[in-house]
């Protein structure tokens, strides 16, 4: 049966999810409007940027953040200054590297769905004089809510996947980065097999069940396209 | 489809470049995260001497006796405990009688700063540091042996929120030497300076072997190794004067 100390891990981990990708559509939201509709020279730059943890593998992001965030590093400098301390091995260190890792999975739906809105839906909210606030949100969202679910979920439950970047920077630490793939892990490796069963087991029921829901949901959705 | 006269030079290429690695017997080496450097170097002397050659592979004990439960492809293990090899022992994974202590650990308190670690590791009960790394000690000796000395100085419970740790030492040693935790527990063979026998950088405190229990490393040999003659040439060679100096200059203890 699961512990409490796995359900602390579980617990950690959809809060640290949960954080993550509120933020990832913060964050997500403007630059994927930007993306989809900028003809500026930096959109392949940042496109590409954006793309990178998709082809990084974790540890080479996880030993960046390690050594950046670090007392030496420039973002360890900066947090330093000011005067929050460093940030590997604290939460916010663990969501920081989170956005980081899942951000191109919030990003790449919205991306695509704010650009099959095309021009026309926009130019007729332009002419009944909605301002461009309005027009993103009684148009664009609408029309760009599977974009949207897509975004919140995949998000999500890639940062609830995510391991090989919270192993190099988290340190293991009950209650504050030890989050359920890492959990797994050492269950594993001290050969608690059962342990790692059930714990295993949640997790895989729980990302089928989000999946199978989204891709449920989304079917019933009217796409922009068949909308237009 | 690629047409056949281009396909078939291409194979014929492909396994002339494969031939020369199925001449000389190489073996397959599961070896603990603290031994990385003196198996390097050991490694290199005994293709030297024998000709033939070892594949190492480093990681922590634990996921390399998972690893091997599971089907696993290695024919040695140089492992950090005693248990591991052990352990696979009583699985029939590995051939009785050829287990042996390769060598004892020795711990340092170590820190990537001068000055930081005293010669007598006071600074554990001074205090003015954030973050004290260790290897994971269900999973790693070095861990557990750490975890001992905290509990022999009474400083366990004191220190426990400031503990970080790595899944093995040689991320405990990633922690520090980047200087996310300002000191912590790592092997003596990976910050020792081979030619002065001393601490290479920064500062520490090889701790006393009377302060934990003694860290003793087995090598064993495994059933998927019986049939190749450079994984017992490996272990014999191990046993060699010339792999014991090396052992040796890495600050490990020798098994008497």
């Amino acid at each position: 049966m699961l512990t409490s100390a796995d359900f602390d891990t579980l617990l950690l981990t959809f809060k640290v999810a949960s954080i993550s990708t509120a933020l990832m559509m913060v964050l997500g939201t403007p630059l994927a409007w930007w993306l989809a509709r900028t003809s500026s020279a930096w959109k392949g730059i940042i496109n590409a940027v954006v793309a990178l943890p998709l082809v990084l593998p974790p540890t080479v992001l996880g030993f960046y953040l390690l050594v950046m965030m670090g007392p030496a590093g420039v973002i360890g400098e900066f947090t330093n200054w000011l005067g929050i301390g460093t940030l590997p091995f604290t939460f916010a260190g663990l969501v920081v590297a989170s956005v980081l890792y899942s951000i191109p999975f919030v990003v790449q739906p919205l991306q695509a769905a704010f650009a099959t809105i095309g021009e026309l839906p926009l130019e007729a909210a332009a002419t009944l004089r909605a301002s461009p606030l309005d027009t993103f949100f009684s148009v664009v969202m609408p029309l760009a809510k599977p974009g949207f679910l897509t975004a919140i979920i995949l998000g999500f439950t890639h940062t609830v996947g995510e391991f090989g970047v919270v192993l190099m920077v988290g340190g293991n630490i009950p209650d504050k980065t030890r989050v359920v793939s890492v959990q797994i892990y050492n269950h594993v490796e001290a050969m608690d097999y059962s342990d790692a069963h059930w714990l295993a087991g949640v997790l895989l029921v729980f990302s089928f069940t989000v999946l199978l829901t989204l891709y449920t949901v989304l079917k019933t959705q009217p796409t922009a396209h068949q909308l237009k | 489809m690629l047409p056949n006269r281009f396909f078939r030079p291409l194979i014929v290429a492909w396994l002339i470049l494969l031939a020369p690695a199925s001449w000389a017997a190489t073996t397959l080496v599961a070896v603990a995260a603290n031994f990385t450097k003196p198996m390097t170097e050991i490694a290199a002397e005994f293709e030297k001497s024998t000709g033939h050659s070892a594949k190492l592979s480093f990681g922590s004990t634990g996921k390399f006796v998972s690893q091997m439960e599971n089907g696993g492809p290695f024919e040695v293990l140089l492992a950090a405990d005693e248990t591991g090899p052990q352990k696979l022992l009583q699985d029939g994974l590995a051939v009785p009688g050829s287990e042996f202590i390769y060598a004892l650990g020795k711990l340092v308190l170590w820190s990537a700063t001068p000055g930081t670690v005293d010669d007598q590791g006071k600074i554990l009960s001074v205090g003015g540091f954030k973050h004290l790394a260790l290897a994971d000690p269900k999973l790693a000796p070095y861990g557990a042996a750490a975890v001992e000395v905290l509990k022999k100085m009474g400083l366990k419970e004191k220190l426990q929120p400031l503990i970080v740790q790595g899944e093995n030492i040689a991320q405990t040693y990633q922690f520090i030497s980047t200087a996310n935790a300002e000191l912590g527990f790592v092997a003596l063979s990976q910050v020792i300076d081979i030619n002065s026998g001393k601490i290479g950088s920064g500062s520490g405190w090889i701790i006393p072997n009377s302060d934990y229990t003694p860290i003793r490393q087995g090598a064993v040999l495994l059933k998927k190794g019986v049939e190749n003659p450079a994984a017992q040439a490996l272990l014999d060679y191990l046993k060699s004067a010339p792999a014991l100096a090396i052992i040796k200059k890495y600050g490990y203890d020798l098994s008497k």
